[in-house]
């Protein structure tokens, strides 16, 4: 956009967006706890009513805690703004909202995490929107499931539970072709590991509860916008290209240009689906992210040492981790996500469900619960939890077979890691 | 030809600015010439509207003038282009024989460039902005889009 310098990923991580405070000097962003912000006059309120001056009416619109959080991710991601919402639910219907109408599909990655299998397979048909399930690796298939009533592909970066990286340039290849945009849920990878922007995606969710946040503490969500997709360029997105009735018939991308999907997503997105992002929720997000890229880089190591330990014991059947080398998706790990293939992989324990069942119920330091990305180490076993609605056939799809467990790998000392598994799968595999 | 500016620049130009003159402003609201010729007014720029469609007709606080000579009394010292790429040279050729020496500035919109009118206005020592919208340039160097989440670009420790 400018020749401005261009500063590191740590850099930003820590000040993107958060200027001091411009009302007190509060170096640390302020929670503003207010649900809505005094109007200069009425031509000040008509001003920002009618979008032609961005500014703070409502909490549930905007609120200046949230607006810190939005602008760090955008930054972050390399996008041109960002709308930060109530979940990464939230942002996956949020980021679908302005593209979908009745009757309209969105081709989905069948290697989903399993709440977003139920989301596109089940809840988004109440909306008249459905979705079509493709293994990614088939890009002739991608193509093929295409059709003129597609509005977007869906995928994740690092895929959850694991063992599966997107070969984003390529999925983004075809969906340009198409004259499609590009979905990614990047909360997996983070920006940190996966820039999907810059390998050709339009837009990039995120389930900001995960490594965004780092600890486990609140629940959120974020679209982040490229700001490249040419909205006007056919018929198929008139929420984006023709003229607005709420707005006075304004046309949001020619108005607001590279801006106009989060224009979008605020002025209509927040304003009448309400899945908003509160300030506290965002304070918290924002201090996770100030030390994202040191929790990263240990996140991988750690992921990487317990995969290769699990690998070569006798009780594991497989483990499937794309950062290991005997992956299938090695090579495209190390040239797409080069600082590491995520923290989060699942392994197959000799003796199957059973095992499983037990092997969790030994963890000492492993907690079992439906969550990843925090600074904990984190095990589940996703068949008989969060992939339990699944068919076996589309459990098998995701990675989550009933004999397999996914660890969300944490921060603490890895011998300490690997001593807790080990004595968990002696419980476990014991005659 | 480079369209890349720098953020010292553009708030140079949108500072020292007092008087535009806008060529092509739609009087319908929600067009994007209107939108950003009244976001400009209200932010203390004087603007005054050039289209012949509308010449005579009371818009935005002013007159709309049917031809930039109508405006050669004035005190312009930025033109912002809302016309085809193709009509910028011979704004560019009026502007320099009609506002010289105080215009300082022409800014062609999103989409509006021309290499030749350029380089023949920043020779005649004025600063030109190519394919940008001041609207936007404003909102996003004085704050104002921080407050929607967007990507500034800005880093600063300082109030």
């Amino acid at each position: 956009m400018t020749d401005e310098p261009n500063y590191g990923f740590d850099t930003l991580q820590v000040h993107a967006g958060a200027r001091p405070d411009p009302a007190t000097g509060a170096r640390q962003t302020p929670i503003y706890q207010s649900t809505s912000y005094v109007f200069r006059d009425a031509d000040h309120a008509a001003a920002l009513f009618n979008l032609q001056e961005v500014g703070y009416i409502y909490s549930r619109l905007t609120n200046p805690t949230v607006a810190v959080l939005q602008e760090r991710i955008a930054t972050l991601e390399g996008g041109a703004g960002a709308v930060c919402c109530s979940s990464g639910h939230a942002a996956q219907i949020m980021s679908l909202f302005p593209l979908m109408g009745p009757g309209c599909n969105v081709v989905v990655s069948t290697r989903l995490y399993g709440g977003s299998i139920t989301q596109f397979s089940q809840t988004i048909k109440r909306f008249g929107w459905s979705a079509k399930f493709v293994d990614l690796d088939d890009t002739d298939a991608v193509a093929a499931a295409i059709d003129e009533n597609t509005r977007a592909v869906f995928c994740e970066s690092v895929s959850n539970p694991g063992g599966y990286v997107t070969d984003i340039p390529a999925i983004a290849a075809i969906a340009d072709k198409a004259g499609l945009p590009l979905i990614v849920d990047n909360t997996s990878a983070t920006p940190y590991l996966c820039r999907p922007i810059e390998m050709g995606a339009t837009l990039v969710v995120h389930s900001t509860t995960k490594y965004l946040t780092g600890s486990g503490t609140v629940t959120g969500g974020c679209v982040v916008d490229s700001g490249k997709f040419d909205w006007s360029k056919s018929d198929k997105f008139p929420s984006l290209s023709q003229p607005e009735p709420a707005y006075h018939g304004l046309k949001f991308h020619e108005t607001f240009g590279a801006l106009a999907f989060t224009f979008h997503g605020i002025a209509i997105g927040l304003r009448d689906l309400g899945m908003t992002m509160n300030p506290q929720g965002a304070h918290y997000t924002l201090l996770g992210i100030e030390t994202l890229s040191l929790r990263m880089d240990r996140h991988v190591e750690n992921a990487k040492k317990v995969a290769a330990w699990l690998e070569k014991d006798d009780r594991v059947e497989t483990v499937t981790y794309a950062g290991l080398d005997s992956s299938p998706y090695a090579e495209r790990a190390s040239k797409l996500y080069p600082k590491g293939a995520g923290a989060l992989f699942t392994f197959a324990v000799k003796g199957g469900y059973d095992a499983c069942i037990k092997l969790v119920d030994s963890l000492e330091i492993f907690s079992h619960v439906a969550n990843l990305g925090d600074t904990r180490s984190l095990i589940i076993h996703p068949a008989s939890t969060t992939h339990r609605q699944l068919t076996p056939e589309q459990q098998e799809a995701a990675g989550a077979a009933p004999d397999t467990v996914r660890l969300s790998i944490g921060i603490e000392t890895v011998e300490d890691l690997i001593a807790d598994l080990d004595q968990a799968l002696n419980k476990a595999t014991a005659a | 030809m480079s369209e890349t500016y720098s953020d010292d620049l553009m708030r140079d130009v949108l500072k020292r600015t007092k008087t535009i003159a806008c060529i092509g402003v739609s009087t319908n609201p929600v067009r994007p010439s209107h939108y950003v010729a009244r976001y400009l007014g209200l932010r203390g720029y004087r603007v005054i509207p050039v289209n012949p469609a509308y010449a005579g007709q009371e818009l935005l606080g002013e007159t709309v003038r049917g031809d930039l000579s109508d405006l050669k009394d004035e005190p312009i010292d930025m033109v912002d282009i809302f016309r085809r790429s193709e009509a910028v040279p011979p704004i560019v050729e009026d502007s320099l024989a009609l506002f010289l020496p105080q215009l300082q500035t022409i800014w062609m919109q999103i989409g509006v460039r021309h290499a030749q009118a350029a380089a023949q206005a920043e020779a005649a020592g004025v600063t030109v902005i190519q394919n940008r919208c001041p609207k936007i340039e404003y909102q996003r160097l004085f704050g104002e889009l921080r407050k929607g989440g967007f990507n500034t670009g800005i880093i600063s420790s300082r109030l």
